[in-house]
């Protein structure tokens, strides 16, 4: 029997097998049940008794060598489908993936959360209320009394039934007053309105009021307060000035500059080349305003302070027209997001 | 209030250059707004005479004229329609420079020569009037430059001060130098103010009526005046240094003396004053007709002077039109008083009469200063009109006088409100810069204190706080420490039960829609198509900034609405836009509650290789909703909802069990086109709702698998999907822990009035594995329930 020429065809047909359907074939043409090896082997039976071990050893070797051609040849097939399959799985990678439509906050809203987020990290509660405010709460807990000059600072918007459009938050703050015991620390954020209109004011805008009512409250803890929110607020170590002012509900009262934070006080248009922004009024909180909300000024002592939630957005987002904020353009909106 | 620094700096004088003082004042809580060169310089121009006149023969508006300057005579062509002979006037000869580097050269203007310019008071930066040439009383050949320089320097500057409403004692200059001269500790040189000797003793009788809001007026009668005079350089200047304009002698004269004294004063013409003056309070049908022309009626509330016929000026704030001097008046009476300011305050703003002499009465003017003042007005105005003074006539209600109040400051309420340890000399020192009287210094365990009263120019020293403030602002703001608070640290209490409005904005960011903050205000023409549905009448304001701004929200579709009008008009043709912030509803007195709505318009994905160019439809806008009931833990139902600026067949209204909470859906067609827009989809919930949050709690999580069986059902087209759901939630055993309606279909195959749902059901058991027997058994409940109650049959 010719074994190497079985075998030779066999491997050739390994070789030739193009995919594992083809290589199986071989298999089985070779080493299956009927397959050209297993037939020589059968036909072992008619050999003579002292040929047949060394046959056998022959057949089985073909076998095993040929065996490992196919287990070669599979390896190699298996690779090459793998190569196929990655190939024709293969995508640009480059073309913009699946995506949702993304929101976001507002600007204003955004930079109201970071003060929010400032203050309550110092156990400051967050106080809302009423936007349509009574007389009273606007302006005469405030120390405002009816036909007081500091009215005309607050262009106000009325309904003509004694109620108005609030003018700052302060009116949160009294009913806190009214409605809490010292210790009180709250801010008031939310949105006030005052007859205005141009680059830098619009007839409604945000405040943030702050009041911290207990014993010992001073001027240098209302300073320390306000110096520590700004540099926190803009992230730089910001130099803070405060001048004397008058606030009919805060004595003494001060304005508060802040260094530019354009041009960290070299002077540039933001700033209108002085090196410093009015960013914030506050003071002590008067006594009459105490009185009021009945809490007792010789115990107790408090500090108020409160400013543009809008005006800080611009300064932090670089906008130079307070208007944009409310213009709600998605092109303008979309950059903070 | 705008001044002269050489003004100021006359009556006292700091070591500081211009910016140092303006400095010094901001951080006194006098803040500098602005400051503007007082005068422009200008060389060469000489008092010229006008020789003579002829018309130019090219050109209609020039004349030719013949100009001396003393010496010499020019030709000049001008165009000044007040140009005549014998005029004096300002000459700028060839060579001269004008303000603004102006240089004059030898001109020709339509073939004719000119050596040089006549000037009007403009062209030279020295005041407002540019339609003539300026008339001049200097002698001839004078330069111009030197006269204007005699009183106060060309290099001089206008301040603009922004004066809180508290600080009204600064709102002069001798004001200003009192408050100089505290910050520097400086003498301030005040003017002599002599009496002026009364040349007559004719008066004019004064009734005090109104005592508690007049107290004191002084009058006094000047006879035989010429106003035809005009007021001398020196006063027009340092005048138009303070931002007045020049109109005649006696208008000139009161104006000087509020700049200088801060005292507002009146003069009526005496011959138009009938029998007497009372100061009263005003009477039903009191009318007057203003100086500016304008007949007003007079309310109750307002002080006025009147003679015997009536009402002749609005007490502090502004004289009425026919009482008042005129160039031809001869004999003139002078008003010289103290109003309490709360008998002037609002006066003013009720009128809409915002005058010099109201801002200064309704802030306190000293009440002590009326003699002085009407002194320095009566010099200055004999020695420009003439004539012969009467005595100063003071008619006084001693007892309605204000007096000021002793006022306590505690060193230890000292040191405690500023956080400092204050040196009680220091404080000595302060209060007698500030010319506080001390009545009493008492020192005890617990500190010094004084007892003081202010001087009559302040009106704002009431109280303890006052003379803290002011302690603490001639010791200097920025030279308190500052420091953080000694306080207790309570921890924050965050709430199960509630979401915050923050997380709620948030959780809308994530569902891809954008915030937007719109006004609260909003175009009525809008509002009422857009209330038409819940019957509301708008709040209205009554002095809107405009009549789009003028009642507020009771939803927040308008102002969505109009963001979304905004951006399409900007191509921006796909978007999704919320806000959340107050509703104004007038229903039984007002609510005002926290409301957050949505609007979505445009194409449903981003533009994308891989996605469809499907629009949003109902679905996206319910979906959004229906994500915010899952965040919030709530079970959010969807009936149909008639509200009539909806689309009545895509529009729900969004019920948490029996209470509506809200509305979705596609505005209506008509509402649309009605404000100009295509059809967009909304939602709108009440805040409140929404932030509830039940607390959660575990239940079990089964360990044996689950398995899922779909059946597909046909129904009549009108039973709700919702009402199926209900169905099968409430009928079927605990096995079956979902329910999920997969698919809906009409058309081929079915009858057109039926449509096939297609519902999976996932059973699984918290006890055992679940066998065939129970799974079919379940799916036949499921289809006999739906058999039952909708007549539904398997597909």
């Amino acid at each position: 029997m010719d074994i190497e020429n079985v075998l030779r065809r066999g491997i050739d047909a390994v070789s030739a097998a193009e995919d594992l359907r083809g290589l199986d074939e071989v298999r089985i043409n070779y080493l299956g049940k009927k397959g050209g090896l297993t037939e020589l082997l059968k036909g072992l039976g008619k050999l003579e008794p002292q040929e047949r071990p060394k046959a056998g050893a022959k057949i089985n070797e073909a076998k095993t060598a040929l065996q490992d051609k196919i287990t070669e040849r599979r390896v190699a097939l298996e690779a090459a489908a793998m190569q196929a399959s990655l190939d024709a799985d293969r995508v640009d990678v480059t073309l913009p993936g699946r995506r949702g439509r993304s929101g976001g906050l507002h600007p204003v809203t955004q930079a109201m959360y970071r003060i929010e987020s400032i203050f309550t990290g110092a156990a400051y509660e967050v106080v809302s209320g009423p936007e349509i405010e009574n007389d009273y709460y606007n302006f005469e807990a405030l120390n405002i009394p009816a036909h007081h000059p500091a009215r005309a600072m607050h262009d106000t918007f009325y309904f003509g039934d004694g109620t108005l459009l609030r003018t700052h938050t302060s009116p949160s703050q009294v009913r806190t007053m009214e409605r809490q015991e010292p210790p009180i620390r709250v801010i008031c954020p939310g949105r006030v309105y005052r007859r205005d209109s141009d680059l830098t004011h619009s007839p409604m805008f945000h405040q943030v009021e702050g009041l911290v009512v207990d014993q010992g409250i001073s001027f240098a803890n209302l300073k320390g307060t306000v110096i520590d929110f700004l540099q926190r607020f803009f992230e730089k170590e910001l130099q803070v000035r405060f001048r004397p002012s008058y606030f009919p509900f805060t004595e003494p009262s001060a304005e508060v500059d802040v260094q530019c934070v354009h041009c960290d006080g070299e002077g540039c248009r933001v700033c209108s080349h002085t090196g410093w922004l009015e960013v914030m009024g506050c003071g002590m909180v008067h006594p009459n305003v105490l009185h009021m909300s009945n809490i007792d000024t010789e115990l107790y002592s408090a500090f108020a302070f409160g400013f543009g939630v809008d005006r800080l957005a611009m300064l932090l987002y670089e906008v130079d027209d307070l208007r944009l904020f409310f213009e709600n353009d998605l092109r303008f909106l979309r950059q903070f997001n | 209030m705008k001044f002269s620094e050489a003004w100021l700096r006359q009556w006292v004088n700091p070591s500081l250059t211009s910016e140092e003082l303006l400095f010094q004042l901001t951080m006194a809580g006098l803040e500098v707004d602005s400051t503007e060169p007082a005068a422009q310089s200008f060389l060469g121009v000489v008092v010229g005479e006008i020789l003579s006149v002829q018309q130019h023969t090219d050109a209609d508006k020039l004349r030719v004229c013949e100009v001396s300057d003393g010496d010499e005579r020019f030709q000049v062509v001008c165009g000044a329609p007040n140009v005549r002979s014998g005029l004096k006037t300002a000459f700028a000869k060839v060579g001269a420079v004008l303000p603004g580097n102006l240089k004059i050269k030898k001109a020709k203007l339509r073939g004719v020569e000119s050596f040089g310019m006549l000037c009007s008071a403009q062209e030279l930066g020295m005041g407002d009037e540019a339609d003539g040439i300026m008339e001049l009383q200097h002698p001839v050949g004078a330069d111009l430059a030197e006269i204007v320089n005699a009183d106060l320097p060309l290099d001089d500057i206008t301040v603009d001060l922004d004066l809180t409403p508290n600080r009204g004692d600064c709102l002069s200059i001798k004001g200003l130098a009192r408050e100089v001269g505290v910050l520097n500790n400086l003498e301030v040189a005040y003017p002599v103010i002599a009496p002026v000797l009364a040349q007559s003793d004719r008066s004019f009788p004064v009734t005090l009526d109104a005592k508690a809001q007049c107290p004191r007026y002084l009058g006094r009668v000047i006879e035989g005046v010429d106003l035809s005079r005009k007021s001398p350089d020196w006063l027009t200047q340092r005048l138009r240094r303070c931002g007045l304009r020049t109109i005649d002698p006696v208008v000139d004269v009161t104006n000087y003396v509020l700049i200088e004294l801060g005292q507002p004063m009146h003069a009526f013409d005496l011959d138009r004053l009938d029998t007497q003056i009372t100061v009263r309070m005003a009477q039903p049908n009191d009318t007057l007709v203003l100086l500016d022309g304008q007949e007003v009626k007079l309310d109750a509330d307002t002080l006025v002077i009147a003679d015997a016929s009536g009402p002749v000026a609005i007490a502090g704030v502004m004289g009425g039109k026919t009482s008042g001097v005129q160039i031809g008046s001869r004999n003139i009476f002078l008003e010289c008083a103290y109003f309490s300011p709360i008998a002037i305050s609002g006066t003013a703003r009720r009128y809409g009469l915002h005058t010099d002499a109201s801002h200064r009465y309704e802030r306190g003017v000293d009440y002590e200063l009326p003699f002085e003042a009407i002194e320095r007005a009566t010099d200055i105005l004999l020695s420009i009109v003439g004539g012969t003074a009467g005595p100063v006539i003071e008619s006084l209600d001693a007892a309605s006088m204000p007096k000021q109040p002793k006022v306590k400051l505690r060193e230890h309420k000292l040191n405690e409100m500023l956080g400092i340890e204050v040196d009680v000399a220091q404080v000595d020192e302060a209060l007698q810069r500030l010319d506080f009287a001390v009545a009493e210094r008492k020192q005890s365990s617990a500190g010094v204190q004084w007892e003081i009263t202010a001087p009559s120019h302040r009106f704002d020293i009431a109280i303890e706080a006052d003379l803290i403030e002011e302690v603490c602002r001639i010791y200097g703001y920025n030279n308190i420490p500052f420091r953080q608070p000694n306080v207790q640290l309570p921890l924050a209490a965050v709430s199960l039960q509630q979401h915050s409005e923050r997380q709620l904005r948030q959780r809308l960011t994530h569902l891809g829609f954008q915030e937007v903050i719109t006004y609260s205000f909003v175009d009525p023409a809008i509002e009422s198509v857009l209330s038409r549905s819940n019957g509301l009448i708008a709040k209205a304001l009554t002095n809107p900034m405009s009549s789009e701004q003028s009642v507020m929200r009771t939803s927040l579709l308008p102002g969505l609405i109009d963001a979304y009008k905004k951006n399409t008009a900007r191509q921006q043709d796909a978007g999704r836009l919320f806000e959340a912030g107050l509703v104004f509803k007038p229903v039984a007195g007002l609510e005002q509650d926290l409301a957050v709505g949505g609007i979505l318009w445009g194409r449903r994905d981003l533009e994308a290789w891989h996605s469809d160019n499907a629009v949003v439809d109902f679905f996206d806008a319910k979906g959004a909703v229906e994500e915010l009931g899952q965040w919030a833990g709530l079970d959010l139902r969807f009936q149909p909802l008639q509200d009539s600026i909806l689309h009545p067949g895509q529009s729900a209204g969004i019920f948490l069990g029996e209470e509506l909470i809200g509305r979705v859906g596609s505005l209506h067609p008509a509402v649309a086109r009605q404000l100009d827009i295509d059809s967009v989809f909304i939602f709108e919930i009440d805040g409140d709702a929404i932030l509830r949050r039940p607390r959660r709690r575990h239940g079990v999580v089964s360990r044996y698998p689950s398995v899922r069986r779909d059946i597909a059902v046909v129904v009549q087209q009108y039973i709700s999907a919702q009402a199926i759901l209900d169905v099968l939630a409430e009928g079927m055993d605990s096995i079956c822990t979902n329910i999920t309606l997969f698919d809906v279909y009409h058309g081929e195959g079915l009858d057109s009035k039926e449509k096939s749902l297609a519902i999976g059901l996932t059973l699984q058991s918290q006890e055992t594995t679940l066998g065939d027997e129970e799974i079919n058994a379940s799916a036949q409940a499921a289809l006999a329930l739906l058999e039952q109650n909708f007549g539904a049959r398997l597909r």
